[in-house]
């Protein structure tokens, strides 16, 4: 408290203090008054959650210093508080997520293991493993990513005092309502969007926080120029404030209840629906992911990125396309068929586009080959851009109308979205957490390379498994689905395809545990990283400037 | 900003110059747009046009274009579904002109009426008969002897087309049997005591203190207008036999004395309000030639 500058409450500090005392007692008077005890819960979860909020900035204005620089000695004040806890936070769900996904592959394999419980059937559990993964998981990695890549391209400390922790902190807590509302039944029943009203309101405004972070940091950047890992990142997370926009405006039953029904109805309300789950994966997990590539690549090669202009056409082009595609997963049902038609036509023109990033991701590589021999963590997200022009080849082939008549509602899709989602999403973050770890804690490199490598073969092996498996499961199924005798009746029944799937489904079940295994040998890795005693020196790394 | 080459000079690609920034440390080089990939996106945007024209593809005020040839899906699945019938049709006409039994008789006809039967079977009965038919609690197996309501080809027809206690059918098979417990017919300990006579229609164990002349009265008073002196069951009321070892919900006495106290019976729906004649006689057959058909 001998600053030389008197320490005041900033306008922010008691501001948020006093909406989140608010937030308190609200949320109190709801869950006093709620309709069901799960929803009850959930509103004593938000009272807990702002009381640790009031305290938690309390605390931190008594150890906060009166002034927090914008710069020290010339050099940016980097804000890595809160990309270090998302950080951490994106390992921990990546687990959760991994080991959810695990149990239902063996559910899928031995129905028993449903335990006859509403908690563990795999009707709730399917949901909390693919929100865990995709937006626990995948959704912290962007989130630590985009605050550390902007500041550091940008040149600038991350706009807003609070505002960082509020995002990362406010983020995690709607993974938590979300997650707990899956196990406890509460859903809007939309895939990839079951979270109900309160938790989606709550989500608005974390993501419009989020939003205006990203532009503030831009807004103060010291570099002329934008970088083009901040456009995807811009793209990503505006385009997904749209779609959680459009695809959940719902009315609620009560302010006490749970329940809300969507506005949009029949045919509408499912392509509005595809429409945001497609782009959930158009912008969430490619456009925020490309933006991954194009910072972690080039920094961990030490290479120039290949093209600057592939770098522009295929952005604007990849942002345009994908956001017509979401009717592909509507093809043979009600959809109006010129509605399926310009899915199916978009989805096409949208490959190359797709394969831009792969092109500039993998070229950037060109000079730095042998890299891939002695470096697991190059290795690593270089496969993660082959996986990516994989998926995004098959993605258009699977659109096409008869392609998608034999492979859609087949474990095929379960196979093309884990080849996207283990090999390419998943493997980009890894090795961005191996990079940034190390960068963030000021560590000369990660702990141990050489069990970097063993998560990278245990895990390949997995994905391998796991996606061959789906692609035999599937189309093994299509095909028997459409099979009729010389009489003309059908060939088999349901029964019969998922008796054969049964041995796919235990080699999918064995490669989702490799894949598991390795995540465990890279938490322990940053562990013993961050644990590490041999910090770096600060002038021996060029590239790491003082943190918070 | 800074206007120098790139920074890796060993570089072949560095002939090309970078644009002259630089972000913490990275650099872009300018090179062109790969012609390969260039071409290939002109060609599938083309190819993507010439969709367009072929088929449904751009909306109008109150319709849309319909394309070349006026391909649309809902048409087209109609064109399959018809295809269909019109392969099976012949042989559906001689099925519906046959007797049951003829079509028992004649291989061709019941070659074709096992093959309709059994796709019927897996779509609409395999849930809840099982998919070999072999039944499942409360819901019976369909390979044996033992049929509630009759397993010749005419009850089997009867039992498919009008269902058991299908309300929706006026001529569904509706006779159930009394909630004896529920409904004060019995008291607790009469139900107990008369489970123990039933399991002793069919040798089965029963307590040691059970008062099997006691069970007997009762059931000759309550159960045996339906089940028969013996428990040899009636076809015609669905009352099961219980004098032999096939049981639909069990033989523990604790699952006896559940059906005596609850009654009622299971619920088969109606079919002829959804299949067609043919299927029907087919599903008939089929089920009839399981294994069991009288």
């Amino acid at each position: 408290m001998d600053g030389i500058a008197p320490k005041k409450l900033t306008i922010g500090e008691i501001g948020l203090s006093v909406i989140m005392a608010g937030l308190a007692v609200f949320a109190i008077f709801v869950a006093a008054k709620a309709w069901t005890p799960e929803y009850a819960f959930h509103a004593y979860l938000f009272a807990a959650a702002a009381v640790a909020a009031v305290f938690a900035i309390a605390n931190r204005y008594l150890s906060r210093p009166a002034i927090t620089p914008q710069e020290i000695d010339g050099k940016p004040n980097y804000n890595f508080g809160p990309v270090k806890f998302a950080t951490l936070a994106a390992m921990f769900w990546g687990i959760a997520g991994f080991t959810v996904g695990l149990y239902i592959a063996l559910e899928l394999a031995w129905p028993i293991f449903n335990l006859d419980l509403p908690w563990t059937s795999f009707g709730r559990l399917r949901p909390l493993h693919t929100s865990a993964v995709i937006f626990a998981f995948g959704g912290n990695v962007l989130l630590a990513t985009s605050f550390y890549v902007v500041q550091r391209t940008c040149r600038a400390r991350l706009a807003g005092d609070l505002a960082p922790w509020f995002v990362i902190l406010g983020y995690n807590f709607f993974i938590v309502i979300a997650g707990t509302g899956y196990l406890l039944g509460i859903t809007q029943g939309k895939e990839y969007a079951e979270p109900e009203w309160y938790s989606d309101s709550w989500l608005t405004i974390v993501w419009v926080t989020y939003l205006l972070v990203f532009l503030g940091t831009l807004w103060k950047r010291k570099e002329p120029h934008i970088y083009v890992a901040n456009w995807f990142y811009l793209a990503f997370i505006v385009t997904i404030a749209v779609l959680h926009l459009g695809n959940n405006a719902a009315i609620p039953v009560s302010l006490f209840s749970s329940k809300s029904y969507i506005v949009w109805s029949g045919v509408q309300d499912a392509m509005i629906q595809w429409w945001y789950g497609h782009n959930a994966v158009g912008f969430f997990l490619t456009a925020g992911f490309l933006a991954i590539v194009y910072y972690f690549i080039p920094k961990r090669a030490e290479r120039p990125v290949y093209s600057y202009r592939l770098s522009i056409i295929h952005f604007w082009a990849l942002i345009f396309m994908y956001i017509w595609a979401g009717p592909h997963h509507l093809h043979y049902t009600a959809l109006p068929d010129w509605a399926q038609t310009l899915g199916m036509t978009f989805s096409i023109m949208l490959w190359m586009p797709s394969w831009g990033g792969m092109i500039n991701g993998l070229m950037t590589l060109s000079g730095a080959w042998d890299k891939l021999r002695t470096d697991p963590v190059l290795r690593m997200m270089v496969v993660s851009v082959a996986f990516y022009g994989m998926a995004t080849f098959e993605g258009p082939v699977m659109s096409i109308k008869s392609v998608n008549s034999l492979s859609h509602y087949t474990d095929w899709g379960i196979g093309h979205v884990h080849s996207g989602a283990l090999g390419w999403v998943a493997y980009v973050s890894f090795g961005a957490m191996y990079c940034l770890v190390p960068w963030l804690w000021n560590k000369r490199e990660v702990y141990s390379l050489k069990l970097v490598n063993w998560h990278f073969w245990v895990s390949t092996i997995g994905i391998v498994f796991y996606i061959t498996s789906m692609w035999v499961a599937g189309i093994m199924q299509g095909l028997m689905w459409r099979a009729y005798t010389a009489l003309g009746f059908l060939e088999y029944s349901f029964v019969e395809t998922t008796e054969a799937m049964h041995p796919m489904y235990i080699i999918r079940a064995l490669g989702g545990g490799m894949f598991l295994a390795g995540a465990v040998i890279m938490a322990y890795n940053l562990y013993m990283t961050i644990r590490s005693p041999e910090p770096v020196a600060l002038g021996n790394r060029a590239a790491l400037v003082p943190g918070e | 900003m800074q206007d120098t080459p790139a920074k890796h000079t060993d570089d072949k690609k560095a002939i090309v110059g970078t644009t002259g920034h630089e972000w913490d440390g990275i650099q872009e080089l300018n090179n062109p747009l790969p012609r390969w990939w260039l071409w290939t996106f002109y060609a599938c945007v083309l190819w993507a046009i010439g969709y367009w024209v072929v088929y449904p593809a751009i909306p109008l005020v109150s319709s849309f274009t319909q394309g070349t040839f006026g391909w649309h899906s809902r048409s087209a699945v109609v064109a399959d579904l018809d295809g269909l019938k019109t392969l099976r049709a012949p042989m559906n006409a001689k099925i519906e002109a046959a007797s049951l039994a003829d079509i028992e008789k004649t291989p061709e006809l019941l070659s074709f009426a096992r093959a309709q039967g059994s796709a019927a079977f897996a779509v609409n009965c395999s849930p809840c008969h099982g998919a070999g038919a072999q039944g499942f609690k409360g819901y019976p197996n369909l390979n044996d002897d033992d049929w509630l309501w009759g397993g010749s080809l005419d009850a089997i027809y009867t039992t498919l087309q009008h269902g058991i206690r299908w309300d929706a059918d006026k001529d569904t098979r509706s006779s159930m049997m009394p909630s004896f417990g529920k409904d004060g017919i019995l008291k607790p300990a009469e139900i107990s005591v008369v489970a123990d006579y039933v399991r002793s229609l069919s040798g089965l164990s029963t307590d040691k203190d059970a008062d099997l002349a006691a069970g007997q009265k009762i059931f000759a008073d309550n159960c045996a207008a339906c089940h028969g002196d013996k428990g040899e069951g009636n076809q015609e009321m669905g009352a099961p036999k219980l004098n032999d070892k096939i049981w639909l919900y069990g033989s523990d006495k604790s699952v006896i004395m559940e059906r005596i106290t609850l009654g009622g019976g299971g619920i088969m729906p109606a079919w002829g309000a959804r299949l067609d004649n043919p299927t029907i006689k087919s599903l008939a057959v089929y089920v009839h030639t399981l294994g069991g058909g009288q």
